[in-house]
């Protein structure tokens, strides 16, 4: 599938059917609840506390549930009316919604929030819909009033697609001249399913990125892993090439081992690993 | 809307010099009373604008002086005064309505409790 900042402007991509979809497909729900964990824990906020939090492309809500589970009190940011409108359906005690372009600079007051999380959003800032709006103008105004709107101290954890590595660095670039410091993340950087991106924004001079997830060579952290990758790889079609790998036991090891460090679900090695089967089977 | 999202807005608008607080012209309020969290609105009672938190009460069409006229930090070890601040802030829904910036006079319309904050790129640049 090609990437839907390329096709769309973002309040007409997610319309009232993707809105939906977004928010009972399974596979997407798992993943935006993932991220959204993993950017709160991002952001380090001291255990116990509740704290007031801004969410930046909060979609369907999907993240905002995220926050209310860890204890806090949110507002959610959407460009998509219809995304919106399905987050408004659920019923939150906390949480708190707006209808926004995050390109034309955040509404709020200076120093209102202790945090910020964004899932899957920035990205579509480094597109120009319109002929008046310039990406760059637009990633700068967004930084800009967050950096305005966070109050001193806290943090902020964004997570986003990039197309490209220009367009990470364009986007961190731009973090950084609106006067925040901190970098990227990057989760599972050996697999190209469940590698993250995350821009994690501070106030502190000396603020050092967090360390990135990996995927666990030993079974033991088993909740580090990545399931989105059921899908079984598909045999070679049409003829087989000349010369091929034999599939000895040490290329089988050494597969899935590669598929270990990517972070998915791999069965532990035995001795009946790479063996054939009999013939008489 | 709750009145604590009306506390922390600001006018989008190019050229304000403040640009809060916002006018509220709200043609329906709900009360939905929800779970205290008593730390948090500790926790928040010192970032809220207080001027702008008790005219927009009074534009919700809550009695005079069911907020005091000022923030003490005595006040704040009052659990009572907690529960009903928690009660303006958090349960207090502008359903239907109009958001006023106050220096430029742009309506921003509030639909189902969501305001739309949007505005075209001629309007920040």
């Amino acid at each position: 599938m090609s990437r839907p900042e390329l096709q769309t402007p973002p309040e007409l991509f997610y319309n009232d059917k993707m809105s939906k979809k977004y928010n009972s497909n399974s596979r997407m729900v798992g993943i935006q609840a993932e991220i959204s964990d993993r950017c709160i824990e991002l952001l380090n906020i001291p255990p116990g506390q509740s704290y007031f939090i801004l969410d930046v492309g909060c979609g369907s809500g999907l993240s905002g549930e995220a926050l209310e589970e860890a204890g806090h009190v949110w507002l959610g940011v959407d460009i998509s009316r219809d995304m919106l409108d399905v987050a408004n359906e659920r019923e939150t005690d906390f949480g708190d919604l707006c209808q926004h372009d995050m390109g034309t600079g955040l509404p709020f007051r200076p120093a209102t929030f202790d945090g910020c999380i964004s899932v899957s959003a920035l990205q579509w800032l480094c597109y120009a819909q319109t002929s008046e709006q310039v990406a760059k103008t637009r990633l700068l105004r967004f930084f800009s009033s967050l950096y305005a709107t966070l109050k001193r101290g806290s943090r902020a954890a964004l997570q986003f697609y990039p197309d490209s590595t220009e367009q990470a660095v364009l986007i961190s670039s731009c973090a950084a001249r609106a006067g925040f410091t901190g970098g990227l993340v990057i989760d599972y950087p050996n697999s190209t399913k469940a590698k993250k991106y995350y821009l994690c924004l501070s106030f502190e001079h000396g603020y050092k990125t967090p360390a990135a997830k990996r995927a666990e060579p030993e079974g033991g952290a088993a909740a580090a892993k990545f399931d989105g990758g059921s899908r079984e790889r598909r045999g070679h079609r049409g003829k087989p090439k000349k010369g091929k790998v034999a599939k000895t036991r040490n290329w089988v090891l050494a597969k899935k081992d590669q598929q270990r460090r990517q972070g998915r679900d791999v069965r532990d090695d035995n001795k009946f690993t790479g063996r054939k089967r009999k013939d008489k089977f | 809307m709750r009145l604590l999202t009306h506390n922390v807005l600001r006018s989008p608008m190019k050229g304000v010099v403040e640009g809060y607080p916002l006018r509220i012209e709200a043609t329906d309020v709900q009360m939905v009373e929800s779970e205290v969290k008593e730390e948090f609105v500790k926790h928040m009672a010192t970032t809220l604008d207080w001027g702008a938190l008790c005219k927009a009460a009074a534009e919700v069409g809550m009695p005079e002086g069911s907020l005091p006229p000022a923030l003490t930090p005595e006040l704040l070890e009052d659990s009572s005064f907690l529960e009903a601040l928690h009660r303006v802030l958090m349960d207090m829904h502008v359903v239907e309505g109009t958001l006023v910036c106050p220096e430029t006079g742009r309506r921003f319309p509030i639909a189902e409790g969501v305001p739309n904050l949007m505005c075209t790129e001629d309007e920040v640049r």
